[in-house]
């Protein structure tokens, strides 16, 4: 379809302006644009249909079943929608004076208290945008740490093989080693090889516990104690929250300082632009180098803000993606204390129920049971017809599925992760298990389907490759005039 | 999948043609792009640079995922494939003719094995 630009025509209108009632102002012209704006000119009925193409053409979770694994594309509540519409939330400025915020602060105040009993930590910071953006604040702080004790020989970060690519990236974008440790045949941490990676030069271990095959590791505590012996600190990702919010705390299980995905586990949108809001929390020794604002209160009893003593500096605007935050803290009031805790068992008992009924079938590694989501591998598939995880994820989409997270974990060949949520019912999980029977016993029966699937998608498989090879990320829009 | 005879071949999937003793050329074997699949990008060392046996010299990008390349002979880089940093597809159309670097100085290698027990290796890999 034609993008916005290409239906442009000069001289469409689609809007009145109303009068302008306030005093016109002239700028300097030095801080004047002269070319025209390429703006589309277009009717407000094509712009409505051009939007609503678009939307047809997306998969979201209110489209149907979306089991991205380690995404937790849980339902959005639309509660949470017309809390953060509120006019006295949105009609506002970061700058305005404390005194006329005080219900905004109070918000944030409560959303970290709920997220301090959450998490086992001792102070939030709501800056970081998203989940790769906490974890360099996360980081930035071990690093802040070991700074201000003058221990700067310590230049490594470890991440076990199963990480998320965020984590070693993370780690490198802080001017670190990354030092990647291999997984036990149980599929947590090899505690030997910890052992010997660790030393004098660790700075620090980032850890997903359940880790991305939707395994719990038994060891956690032993694993943290290793870290804090070789004087490192521990880094919790907080990608798989949702699969012991309210049962397991990070603090708990040994973590200094992590990050939460408000976009995925306490209900938030996610993917296209969401935004995404990514909290940082620490115990208090670190609390000191937080980023942005913090939120205390006076002897009077009124909310102040003020920067924490040895901040790293801002990572992001003023407080952050705040409106979500407010529809995180719709979500926690929502469920409440006993709510929590029962969202995150039903999230994994429905990745329990969906690899029960699959690994009938499909080949499931790590098959010791699973947390909120689990990996199938389809190498014996593979093996057999020539299908891949590539293949069974394309046709899912004939049968309004969005695809799962395939090929990662990297140490799982041919994988399909799978992660349904807490949100689905019984009956969706049904349909989907049926359909990936179906697609298991066609890549036996007739694979050349497969090979060409999607074939109910407007968009059939677009050329990666070239994409990533040479792609196109900005329109034409010919010679200035 | 093909495994010419006049290479050795170390576990992580690299090869090895020598050029005299303490020289070669170093690629990735069919294997290895077979199970990469269509490469995007590719980032070699620069000349000069010098490794240990097994340690990581370059990194190669597919639409699946980045991976290591670790270098089967302890040397220093004599030259660079630099084809390859714009065509990096060479690897996928033909492994054994695109190769990453040219080792020179070489003081020892990683564990290689002949053609034929590379071949047996892989059939124990893929189960």
């Amino acid at each position: 379809m034609d993008l916005i630009f290409e239906k442009s025509v000069p001289g469409k209108k689609l809007t009145i302006l109303p009068e302008c009632d306030v005093p016109e102002v002239e700028f300097d012209p030095a801080f004047c644009r002269s070319k025209k704006l390429n703006l589309p000119e277009v009717s407000e009925t094509e712009i409505s249909r051009h939007y609503s193409r678009l939307a047809d053409r997306s998969h979201g979770v209110n489209d149907g079943f979306y089991p991205l694994g380690s995404c937790t594309m849980k339902y959005n509540p639309k509660v949470n929608e017309d809390a953060a519409g509120l006019d006295e939330l949105t009609d506002i400025h970061p700058l305005q004076p404390v005194s006329s915020v005080q219900g905004w602060l109070e918000i944030f105040d409560t959303a970290e208290k709920y997220l301090r009993e959450i998490t086992g930590m001792d102070a939030v910071s709501f800056q970081p945008a998203a989940g790769a953006h906490g974890e360099f604040t996360g980081i930035q702080l071990i690093k802040a740490y070991h700074t201000a004790n003058n221990d700067t020989k310590r230049n490594k970060i470890i991440v076990p093989d199963s990480a998320h690519g965020t984590n070693p990236a993370s780690g490198s974008m802080c001017g670190y080693e990354v030092v990647s440790v291999p997984s036990s045949e149980e599929g947590g941490i090899d505690l030997e090889q910890l052992a010997a990676a660790v030393g004098d030069d660790t700075a620090g271990l980032m850890l997903t516990n359940p880790n991305t095959l939707g395994i719990f590791d038994r060891n956690i505590l032993k694993i943290t104690e290793i870290i804090h012996n070789a004087g490192g600190l521990c880094y919790y990702d907080g990608a798989n929250l949702n699969a012991v919010m309210g049962i397991v705390r990070p603090g708990d299980m040994g973590f200094d300082v992590m990050h939460m995905n408000l976009h995925k586990t306490f209900s938030t949108p996610h993917g296209g632009g969401g935004p995404g809001s990514g909290p940082v929390a620490c115990k208090d020794f670190l609390a000191g180098f937080l980023p942005g604002i913090r939120i205390g209160k006076t002897d009077a009893g009124k909310y102040d803000i003020e920067a924490a003593p040895d901040t790293i500096g801002s990572v992001g605007l003023f407080y952050g993606n705040a409106l979500v935050v407010v529809k995180a803290l719709s979500y926690l009031l929502t469920l409440g204390r006993e709510g929590v805790p029962e969202a995150a068992k039903n999230a994994v008992l429905n990745a329990n129920y969906m690899k029960a009924k699959l690994e009938k079938v499909y080949t499931v590694p790590y098959d010791k049971g699973c947390m909120h989501e689990f990996v199938i591998s389809a190498v014996d598939i593979k093996k057999e017809t020539g299908i891949t995880a590539l293949d069974i994820a394309k046709s899912l989409i004939d049968y309004g599925i969005h695809p799962p997270t395939i090929y990662f974990p990297l140490i799982v060949h041919e994988a399909l992760m799978f992660e349904p949520t807490e949100t689905e019912t019984r009956e969706e999980l049904d349909k989907a298990v049926e359909v990936l029977l179906k697609i298991h016993e066609e890549a036996y029966s007739n694979p050349d389907k497969l090979h060409s699937a999607p074939h109910n998608a407007v968009i059939g498989r677009p050329d990666e490759v070239t994409a990533a090879r040479k792609p196109v990320v900005r329109f034409d829009f010919g010679a200035e005039e | 999948m093909n495994f010419p005879g006049e290479l050795k071949y170390s576990k992580s999937h690299e090869w090895v043609k020598m050029i005299d003793d303490t020289t070669a050329l170093v690629g990735l074997t069919d294997f290895a792009q077979q199970e990469l699949g269509d490469l995007v990008f590719i980032n070699l060392p620069e000349e000069g640079d010098e490794f240990d046996a097994d340690e990581v010299f370059a990194d190669v990008e597919s639409v699946k995922a980045v991976s290591d390349v670790l270098l089967p002979a302890a040397g220093t880089i004599a030259e660079i494939n630099e084809e390859l940093l714009d065509e990096p597809q060479q690897i996928n159309s033909d492994p054994y003719g695109a190769w990453l670097v040219k080792v020179e100085g070489i003081t020892g290698f990683a564990e290689l094995m002949d053609a034929d027990a590379y071949e047996a290796y892989i059939e124990t890999v893929e189960e």
